[in-house]
C-alpha cells in the first residue's frame, strides 16, 4: 500500500527539483485559500504501529540529533507518556486500557505541518515557511528565542534548547524537507517496517484513507484527523479507536490559527487611520472650549465691573444723601476701597 | 542641593542601599548564571509552558501599569484637564523607565537578545501579533523618551533642543495614544491564537478590547498609588504646584477609573453571556474568575465611587492600590492560571525562585534610576528657569 | 499582476506588509493635513 520509492522518485522528477506547482483549479481570487495543490504528506496508520520505535532511531539519526539516555530498543520508555524535545523530533507513546480494544494502541507523534500552520502565524521574523512540498521548516539563523511559536501551536510540538546560552533553537519534525530535496523519504517513513505511515501526495493519502475506512469501517472510526483539524495538516491519521484516547484533541475545531488573530490585527490600521481623527479632534473641541470659555469670562468681568462701579457710585450717592455729615468722610473712604478693590480684582483675573 | 545635605546626615549604608545593594548584587549572578547555563538553568519554563512571569510580570504587567504615561498626558494636553499638568511628568517618566525595564527583561527571556531587532529590520513576520506589539513598544519607547527630555534637558540647561521638544508636545501625545491603544491591546490577543490552551472564561475574542481598558483604569490607579509612594519619599522635591493639584489629581483620576472600570465590568459579564460560559462559573476556575471580577474590579469600582462621594482620600489611595494588584492578577490569569489549564498540573508551570529574582532585580533596579532622576531633575517640581513655560 | 497565493499565511504576510508601510505613512500625512488645515488659524498648538 504504501508508495513505492520509484513513484516517489518519478513525483519528484516530474515536479521539477524546484518543484514548481500547478495552478491552482480555482481562478487565485485571494479569498480561499487552499494551500498546494500537489504538496505532500504522511498518512499514519495507528492500527498498524507497533510501537517499535525504529522511527525514533531513524530520525534521530538523518537529523544527526543527540542520543539518547536510553537506547532505542528499550520498549519500557514507552511506559511514560512523552512529547517532542529539544532532543527528539517524533516520539512513539502508547496507550493501555482503551474501551473496546485489547492490547495498547501506539501513536506517533511530529510536527503535523499544518496547511496553515499556527507557528508560522505567530513568528515575528517569519521563521517558519509552509514550503511548496508540504514540509514546515524552520530557519534558526534568524529565530530571536521568544517561543511565542510554542505558545501558538495547538499540537504542542516546538520544542526548546532551554539548556543552550547563547544559542538556542527551536526544534521540530522538518518532514525531512533536505531529504525531499534529494529524492529520498523522510527517515520514520522509510524505516517504518509495518507500513504504519504513507508518504505521497497529500490528496492521494486523503483518497487512501477513505478507502480504508470504507473497506474495513469496524477496524476504523470514521475520521481522518488532519483533514480538517485547525485548518488542515499534511500529516494525517487514521485509527481504529477515538483520537482523543490517543492523546489528540478532536476539540481544536477547523479554523486555522491565523484566523483566531487576524480580526484583532485588523483592527490595528483601523486605529492608527482613525484615532488621529478622533484624538485631535477631542483636542480641537477641547481647544475651542477653553476659547470660548475665555472670551465669556472676559466679558463676564467686563460687564461685572461696569455694574460694580456704577453700583458703587449708587451706594455712594445714596449713603452720602442719607448720612449726616459726621459719617460722610467715613463712607466715602470705604466705597473707594471697594471701588479700588473691583478694579484690582479685574486686573489680577484679565492678566 | 538637598542632595548635599540629605548625603551629610545619611551614611552609605543607609537601609535602602543595604537591601538595594544585595538585591543587584544577587540579580548580577543570576545575570551570570542566564547567559552562560541558558534558561534550564535559573527557571522552570518548559516545552509546555514557554513563557513564565518573566512575561506575564514584567512584559504584561509592566506594560499595563506604565500606562500611566499615556492615560495622564492624554487627559492633560488632549482632553484639556490642564489641572492635570503637574502629574505629567512623573507619569511620563514612571512610564519611559518601566517601558525601558521590560524591553530589559526581554534580554532575559528571549533566547538570542541581540536578535531583538530583526523583526523589525531585518525580516518582518507581518502575520504575528508579537510583530505588532514589539514595533509598537520599541516605537513607543522612543515616544516616550523624548516626551521625557524636557526635564533631562533643564537639568543639563539645555535650552534650545528643550524648545524644539516641546513644541513636539501634541503630535508625541497623539502618537503615544495611537501606539498604547495599539500594543496595550495586542498584548491580549497574544492569547488570541491559542484557543485550545486558555480556559474559556478568559479566552475571549475581546482579549484585546479588555487588556486595553484595563490598562487605562491600571494606569490612573498607578498614578494615584505612585504618587502616594512619592508623596512618602519624595516630599522635599515636590513644589507648590505639585502639592496643590495632587488631591485635584487623585479624585479626577479615581472618578475616571471608577467609571471606566464600570464598562470593564459591563464588557466582561456581556463576554461571558456572548461566548455562553456560564456553566463554568460553578467550577474551582470559575470561582477564581468571579474572584478576579467581584474582588479585583466591581469591589474597587465601588470602593472608588465611595472614595469620591466621600471625598475620602485614604480609600481612594487604598483603592488604588487594589485596583493595581487586581491587574496583576488579570494578567497571571490569562497568562498562567487560564493557560494550560487542560495539562495535568504535573505539568503545570510554578515560577523558580531564580526567575522571581530576577524580576526582582529589575524592580529594584527601576527605583534606583528613579530615585536619581527624581532627585536631580525637575519631575515634581517645576524648574525655576522655565516655570510655566509648558 | 496580482500575486497567487496558495495559503491564507502568505496572503496575510503580504496584505499585512504592505498595510503596515501604509500606517507609517498614513500617520505623517495625517500630521502633515492637519497642520494645513489649521495653518491660517490663530495659533494653534500648546505652548
Ligand atoms: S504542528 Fe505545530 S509546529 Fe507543526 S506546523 Fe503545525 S503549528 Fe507548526
Ligand atoms: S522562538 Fe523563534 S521561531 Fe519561534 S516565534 Fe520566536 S522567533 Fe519565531
Ligand atoms: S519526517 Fe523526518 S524529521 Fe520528521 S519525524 Fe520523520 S524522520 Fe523525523
Amino acid at each position: 500500500m504504501s508508495i513505492s520509492r520509484r513513484k516517489f522518485l518519478g513525483w519528484m522528477g516530474a515536479a521539477g527539483v524546484s518543484l514548481t506547482v500547478g495552478q491552482p483549479a480555482l481562478a487565485a481570487g485571494n479569498k480561499h485559500f487552499t494551500g498546494y495543490p500537489e504538496s505532500f504528506g504522511v498518512l499514519h496508520d495507528t492500527t498498524r504501529c507497533i510501537g517499535c520505535r525504529k522511527c525514533e532511531e531513524a530520525c534521530n539519526k538523518v537529523n544527526e540529533l543527540p542520543a539518547p539516555e536510553r537506547p532505542f530498543d528499550d520498549l519500557t520508555v514507552l511506559d511514560n507518556k512523552r512529547r517532542t524535545d529539544a532532543g527528539s523530533y517524533t516520539v512513539v507513546n502508547r496507550y493501555d486500557d482503551i474501551e473496546g480494544v485489547d492490547g495498547p494502541v501506539y501513536r506517533k507523534i511530529q510536527c503535523n505541518h499544518c496547511l496553515e500552520p499556527a507557528c508560522a502565524s505567530a513568528c515575528f521574523v517569519r521563521a517558519f515557511k509552509k514550503t511548496e512540498v508540504g514540509a514546515v521548516t524552520y530557519d534558526a539563523s534568524v529565530c530571536v528565542g521568544c517561543r511565542y511559536c510554542m505558545i501558538a501551536c495547538p499540537f504542542n510540538i516546538p520544542a526548546y534548547e532551554y539548556n543552550e546560552a547563547l544559542t538556542p533553537r527551536i526544534m521540530k519534525c522538518t518532514m525531512c524537507y533536505p531529504r525531499l530535496m534529494e529524492g529520498k523519504l523522510p527517515g520514520c517513513v522509510e524505516i517504518c517496517p509495518k507500513e504504519a505511515l504513507t508518504f505521497g501526495k497529500r490528496y492521494d493519502l486523503i483518497t487512501i484513507a477513505r478507502e480504508r475506512i470504507r473497506k474495513f469501517p469496524d477496524q476504523y472510526v470514521d475520521h481522518i484527523y488532519g483533514e480538517h483539524e485547525m485548518g488542515g495538516a499534511s500529516w494525517l491519521y487514521v485509527s481504529g479507536v477515538p483520537f482523543n484516547a490517543l492523546g489528540m484533541r478532536e476539540d481544536l475545531g477547523v479554523i486555522a490559527a491565523s484566523q483566531f488573530t487576524s480580526g484583532a490585527l485588523a483592527s490595528v490600521p483601523v486605529i492608527a487611520g482613525l484615532w488621529p481623527v478622533l484624538l485631535t479632534g477631542i483636542y480641537a473641541v477641547s481647544k475651542r472650549k477653553d476659547k470660548i470659555a475665555e472670551q465669556e469670562k472676559r466679558q463676564a468681568i467686563k460687564a461685572t465691573l461696569a455694574k460694580a462701579s456704577a453700583d458703587a457710585e449708587a451706594k455712594v450717592a445714596k449713603a452720602l444723601e442719607q448720612a449726616d455729615l459726621k459719617n460722610k468722610r467715613l463712607i466715602e473712604v470705604e466705597v473707594k476701597k471697594a471701588v479700588e478693590q473691583a478694579k484690582a480684582n479685574n486686573a489680577e483675573e484679565g492678566s | 542641593m538637598s542632595e548635599e545635605a540629605t548625603a551629610a546626615n545619611q551614611s552609605v549604608f543607609n537601609p535602602f542601599n543595604i537591601v538595594a545593594g544585595v538585591i543587584v548584587l544577587i540579580g548580577i549572578v543570576l545575570t551570570v548564571l542566564r547567559f552562560t547555563g541558558g534558561l534550564g538553568a535559573i527557571t522552570n519554563l518548559s516545552n509546555n509552558n514557554p513563557w513564565g512571569i518573566w512575561i506575564s510580570f514584567d512584559l504584561l504587567c509592566g506594560v499595563a501599569l506604565a500606562a500611566g504615561g499615556y492615560t495622564t498626558s492624554a487627559a492633560c494636553y488632549l482632553f484639556g484637564m490642564k489641572k492635570y499638568h503637574s502629574a505629567v511628568r512623573p507619569a511620563i517618566l514612571t512610564a519611559f523607565l518601566g517601558y525601558a525595564l521590560v524591553v530589559l527583561a526581554l534580554h532575559y527571556d528571549v533566547g538570542r537578545p541581540w536578535r531583538l531587532p530583526y523583526p523589525i529590520l531585518y525580516q518582518q513576520g507581518t502575520t504575528s501579533v508579537l510583530f505588532e506589539v514589539g514595533l509598537c513598544v520599541f516605537l513607543y519607547l522612543n515616544v516616550l523618551l523624548i516626551e521625557y527630555s524636557p526635564a533631562a534637558l533643564e537639568w543639563l540647561g539645555l535650552n534650545t533642543v528643550r524648545k524644539i521638544v516641546v513644541k513636539l508636545t501634541l503630535v508625541l501625545t497623539i502618537f503615544g495614544v495611537i501606539l498604547s491603544t495599539m500594543h496595550q491591546s495586542s498584548l491580549g490577543a497574544l492569547f488570541l491564537i491559542a484557543p485550545s490552551k486558555v480556559h474559556p472564561l478568559w479566552y475571549s475574542t475581546y482579549l484585546p478590547v479588555f487588556f486595553f481598558i484595563s490598562s487605562i483604569f491600571a494606569g490612573l490607579s498607578m498614578v494615584i498609588f505612585e504618587s502616594t509612594l512619592s508623596h512618602h519619599y519624595f516630599h522635599d522635591k515636590m513644589d507648590k504646584t505639585h502639592l496643590a493639584e495632587s488631591s485635584h489629581v487623585t479624585f479626577g483620576f479615581a472618578k475616571a477609573a471608577c467609571w471606566i472600570m464600570a464598562g470593564y465590568f459591563t464588557m466582561k459579564v456581556f463576554d461571558l453571556s456572548m461566548d455562553n460560559d456560564w456553566h463554568y462559573l460553578g467550577t474551582s476556575y470559575g470561582i477564581w474568575y468571579l474572584a478576579e471580577l467581584l474582588g479585583f474590579v466591581a469591589l474597587p469600582c465601588f470602593l472608588y465611587a465611595v472614595g469620591v462621594r466621600d471625598k475620602n482620600i485614604k480609600l481612594i489611595k487604598w483603592t488604588a492600590f487594589w485596583t493595581v494588584l487586581g491587574i496583576i492578577v488579570n494578567r497571571f490569569n490569562v497568562s498562567l492560571v487560564a493557560f494550560n489549564w487542560q495539562l495535568p498540573s504535573s505539568e503545570r508551570y510554578f515560577p523558580h525562585w531564580m526567575e522571581i529574582g530576577i524580576t526582582v532585580f529589575l524592580i529594584t533596579v527601576f527605583v534606583i534610576v528613579f530615585r536619581f532622576i527624581v532627585r536631580r531633575m525637575p519631575i515634581f517640581y517645576e524648574h525655576p528657569d522655565y516655570k510655566g513655560s509648558h | 499582476m496580482e500575486p497567487v497565493f496558495f495559503t491564507l499565511q502568505d496572503f496575510f504576510t503580504f496584505s499585512k506588509g504592505i498595510t503596515y508601510v501604509l500606517m507609517g505613512i498614513a500617520l505623517v500625512a495625517m500630521v502633515a493635513m492637519w497642520n494645513f488645515l489649521v495653518g491660517r488659524d490663530e495659533k494653534h498648538w500648546p505652548e
